[in-house]
């Protein structure tokens, strides 16, 4: 029944398509040798195919968008596989139907039109502390590495030539060494693709990354000069010669990155005094990415070091200056374009496979390339790592060298530069190609399919076969922790006069220049935080209590939320889940609302009655351990830019310890005994993000650390710095309460929550807190209400006023407060 | 006994600048001094490693109790609980080394210098490391600190009578429980390299 309405669609389609068919095959066989016009119009054509105009376009986007819909597929085959082997397919249907290749990959459209965007996304997203901070090995890496690879490949197969295992071949030294050059670098596009799948550490990601990156430079330098000595033939080289060679070096790949850099600079002063025209703005940048990419290849210089270079300096700045809307649209726009001139390139070079005309089978080359291709790529590797170390505090492992040299892919790059070699310079230039490209297959094809499970099991066989302890476990981690804040007490590569310069003079001269001055006032690098936390925590909230009603919270029936309510009486526990719903990412929202409750819930239940079962307590362990800073972990992918899980980790950890260092410093100012332990506290006190900005304390910490310390000593309500109104507020809002909320307020607190470690401070409804920095007359509660145990729900309280309850809180805080959580 | 620490001159020297800039070319050197270091705030138990640098116990002097300010001595002695491991030495030599630093591990998590972690410092411990961004309540972190205890007490004493009553992990236990970990090779940071030139206490 549902085909009926489809099928006079259907029908139509079929007419139209066999009317107009022969009328286009006609119009077809005719365009191709004349113009439209001469065809012989017998009548008013109503309706024409005119499949040649748009064939090309039509077929590409076709197949992208089927690549793109490949992605069931992807857990077990890494993207870039897939797309080659779809652009097989592709290659295969269009040769059936051409008998030619009318679909290859032009390298001027490819080195145009489809690499600069990826390029651009990638200095655009680049980790630049990360970056730069591992610059001196990203470039030994890059030149070094790139030179050993080019030469030792290029010398080993005029070795094997001369010795006669390929054959007769019109190639000679020269040649084998321009080869070796296009086959030595590193491919970014292919690096991404397969990188993202296996989620290594970040060093070692940004090792690999950054090298393939800044090998542009080396690759291009080299394919140059090789090219130029393979015309000059092999007589006129000379040292002269070969000291202009390494001279273009330099020249290329400074010149390159210092386009970049200017272009960075025009793109960060565009937004800087474009503030008005905010659509046009985020195009801004891509045009001027693009003309940083056409301007250095037109000046011959390396075009893949100025687009990255742009991309990098620019990023902080226009982040900065543009409306947050224009960074998320330049963002995605990013991505897309990205995304698309990936998926197109690897559709391609799988076409292209199916040409015959290319294709020129000599064994010996193919194997021995590849053969050469792989050892050289694991002795450079691992040689330059082993000096690297030498100067590291923690040496790089030997399964993350084996993971590096396995990274070495070669892709589309290397393919470009083999199919604009001049075939009368290079009369072997389909072999060479072909050996490109079975190089390129097989890097991308097999390295990528194999590189999750060869992490994975060389990682598995290093973990000792008996499971560890509790306290190893516990210890274990701690000792990474140990040995990261020992790297960082002796003073990392990162942490010296250079970089601590450097900073400055960025921070005084260069953000005065490059940033609006609204900007530069918003820096403040916690506020920044809070702001963004807040903005996530209100999202979150107003999708939670949305979706559940406003008063859900009291009206709970549901089986596991029994416990839920009966907490809540008991102070705290509604809070902490509270506290616990604000961590999830937007996207797991849902399920974070639906299973925290429960977990945590029955997690505490179970814990107070079972606490020997090893197991429960290991799996948590496991999983709420603090990564240390060896495992963190980069995300950087092509399809989405969430939050790095590890940065949450850190800049909770970041909290913790200000808020720790302030309360001991109060506690040393004032003489009080502090807290025995350190307080927990999920998050900051979003209180700052209050709409006057005269509140903003310049010891923004300082003010809610005082609300916590003070609570911790009861009866203390001064506070050194703060503001005489948040002052008042301290000794007032000590454990302010929300009567419409908990409505016993006067039976004693669970045992629990009076216990010796006066800390199981658990912060009230962060969601409540949030609303509170909107209301002024709420300003009175800000700080204390992290500490008090009553969740404040003031989405309950919004309309209830605020100045009486206060009132009537405060003769029971002395009564309170000692009971109350700290 | 007394490990005799070989330092090359330059990384004295590399030291001592680490610590002329932390300290602001003072010649002390406070935790406020430390802290300050800003990878620091985002470690975990950075607080428990600034104490280990104001710790008397890990001076090798014998004292006890903390200072308030170290002088570059006392810095180095600490930095040196973090020298790679020397090939030629004798296994009674390795023996103190380990001892020696396993020493050190120990004292970071026993902060009231009685000898004993305490299951209320194990807990403290824990905690630190215990991220909070997931569903755990402090509750949750405390058992499993409990969780630990337990099974270190039961591998150290075996099992226990119905009022026996298990104090905490002495160093011995420590030791013995610990012995799985390749301290000598993980615990170091390959500033401080084998080279005789100066004999430092």
């Amino acid at each position: 029944m549902r085909l009926l309405p489809t099928c006079p669609c259907f029908l139509g389609a079929s007419l139209l398509v066999c009317v107009t068919l022969p009328l286009a095959a006609g119009g077809g066989a005719n365009a191709s040798q004349s113009r439209p016009a001469e065809i012989n119009v017998t009548h008013v054509p109503v309706v024409t195919v005119k499949w040649h105009h748009v064939e090309t376009s039509y077929l590409v986007a076709l197949w992208i968008l089927v690549a793109g819909l490949n992605s069931k597929l992807k857990s077990f085959f890494p993207e870039s596989a897939l797309l080659i082997i779809s652009g097989f397919i592709l290659g295969g249907i269009v040769w059936g139907a051409d008998k030619a290749q009318t679909f290859k990959l032009v390298p001027r459209n490819f080195f145009y039109f489809l690499l600069p965007q990826i390029i651009l996304d990638t200095g655009y997203f680049m980790p630049n502390k990360l970056f730069f901070s591992n610059l001196g090995a990203i470039l030994v890496h890059a030149v070094i590495g790139t030179c050993w690879n080019a030469a030792a490949v290029g010398i080993s197969l005029w070795g094997c030539y001369l010795g006669g295992a390929m054959g007769n071949l019109q190639i000679g030294l020269l040649q084998f060494l321009l080869f070796g050059s296009l086959l030595a670098a590193v491919d970014p596009v292919a690096v991404i693709a397969v990188f993202e799948e296996v989620h290594v550490n970040e060093v070692l990601f940004i090792w690999v990354f950054g090298e393939s990156l800044l090998n542009d430079g080396v690759t291009v330098v080299l394919y140059n000069v090789f090219d130029a000595f393979v015309s000059l033939g092999g007589e006129k080289i000379n040292a002269g010669e070969i000291i202009k060679g390494i001279v273009s070096f330099f020249v290329v790949a400074f010149g390159g990155s210092l386009i970049g850099v200017v272009f960075a600079i025009l793109i960060s002063l565009l937004t800087k005094y474009t503030g008005k025209v905010q659509i046009i703005e985020a195009g801004f940048i891509f045009v001027l990415g693009y003309l940083s990419y056409l301007t250095a290849e037109m000046l011959s210089l390396s075009a893949i070091l100025s687009v990255t270079f742009c991309g990098v300096c620019c990023q902080k700045y226009v982040n900065a200056n543009m409306d947050e809307k224009s960074v998320t649209a330049v963002r995605y726009a990013m991505k897309v374009f990205a995304n698309g001139s990936e998926t197109m390139i690897f559709v391609f070079l799988g076409v292209t496979a199916i040409d015959t005309d290319i294709w020129v089978w000599n064994t010996g080359f193919i194997l021995l390339t590849l053969l050469f291709v792989l050892v050289y790529r694991f002795m450079g590797v691992f040689f330059l790592t082993w000096i690297l170390n030498r100067y590291r505090l923690v040496p790089i492992e030997l399964i993350d060298q084996i993971v590096m040299s396995f990274g070495g892919l070669r892709g589309a790059v290397a393919y470009g530069l083999a199919a604009s070699l001049d075939e009368t310079r290079i009369k072997e230039k389909n072999l060479m190609i072909t050996t490109t490209l079975i190089v390129v297959y097989f890097t991308v094809i097999l390295q990528g399919l194999t590189m999750k499970p060869l992490v994975k099991w060389l990682k598995v066989k290093r973990v000792s076969p008996t499971e560890l302890k509790l306290i190893e476990k516990v210890n274990n981690r701690a000792f990474e922790h140990i040995l990261a804040a020992m790297e960082d007490i002796s003073g990392r590569i990162g942490d010296n006069w250079w970089t601590r310069g450097w900073k400055r003079f960025e921070d005084t001269y260069i953000t005065w220049f490059l940033m609006k001055p609204e900007a530069r006032k918003n820096r403040d690098y916690l506020f920044s935080i809070f702001h963004k936390l807040n903005l996530e925590d209100a999202i979150n909230y107003v999708t939670e209590a949305e979706k559940r009603g406003s008063l859900a919270f009291l009206n709970q029936t549901d089986g596991t939320i029994v416990n839920f309510e009966k907490k809540l009486r008991f102070s705290g526990v509604m809070p902490d889940i509270m506290s616990e719903l604000d961590f999830g990412e937007k996207s797991n929202i849902s399920d974070i609302k639906d299973t925290v409750p429960s977990v945590s819930l029955n997690i505490h239940e179970h814990e107070m009655k079972r606490m020997n079962e090893d197991f429960n307590a290991h799996h948590l362990l496991q999983q709420h351990l603090y990564r240390s800073r060896k495992n963190h972990r980069h995300k950087y992918s092509r399809s989405n830019f969430s939050i790095n899980q590890s940065e949450d980790e850190v800049q909770e950890i970041f909290q913790r310890t200000m808020r720790s260092r302030l309360e001991s410093f109060k506690s040393a100012k004032m003489g009080v005994t502090p807290a025995k332990k350190i307080t927990k506290h999920p998050k900051k006190d979003p209180n700052h993000k209050t709409t006057d900005k005269s509140k903003k304390h310049p010891y923004g910490d300082e003010d809610f650390e005082f609300s916590e310390a003070d609570s911790a000593y009861s009866g203390d309500g001064g506070a050194t710095g703060g503001s005489s109104q948040r002052r008042g507020t301290y000794t007032m809002g000590a454990g302010v309460e929300n009567p419409a909320f908990m409505p016993e307020m006067d039976t004693p607190p669970p045992p629990w929550v009076t216990e010796a470690e006066a800390d199981t401070s658990v912060a009230p409804s962060q969601g409540a807190q949030r609303y509170l920095p909107w209301s002024p007359r709420n300003l009175h509660r800000l700080a204390p209400l992290r500490i008090s145990d009553r969740s404040t729900d003031s989405f309950l309280m919004a309309d209830a006023p605020a100045t009486e309850e206060s009132s009537e809180e405060s003769p029971q805080q002395p009564s309170q407060r000692d009971g109350t959580h700290m | 006994m007394s490990i005799i620490f070989w330092l090359r001159r330059q990384d004295i020297v590399i030291l001592h600048n680490r610590f002329n800039q932390l300290s602001h070319n003072s010649d002390v050197l406070r935790r406020e001094d430390l802290r300050k270091i800003p990878d620091l705030a985002c470690n975990p138990i950075q607080s428990q490693i600034v104490e280990a640098f104001f710790d008397e116990r890990n001076f090798k002097k014998g004292g006890e109790g903390s200072v308030q300010e170290i002088g570059f001595e006392e810095f180095l002695t600490v930095m040196s609980y973090f020298r790679p491991p020397e090939t030629h030495l004798t296994a009674e030599q390795k023996e103190e080394i380990r001892r020696t630093k396993m020493r050190f591990l120990f004292n970071m998590h026993d902060t009231d210098n009685d000898g004993t972690i305490t299951l209320e410092e194990y807990r403290h411990v824990v905690e630190e490391l215990l991220s909070r961004s997931g569903s755990l309540g402090k509750e949750t972190a405390k058992s499993i600190a409990d969780a630990a205890m337990l099974e270190v007490a039961s591998i150290s004493m075996g099992r226990m009578g119905p009022d026996e009553f298990y104090a905490g992990i002495t160093f011995d236990h420590f030791l013995k429980i610990l012995k799985e970990l390749e301290i000598e090779t993980r615990m170091n940071i390959h500033f401080l390299n084998m080279d005789t030139t100066f004999f430092c206490k």
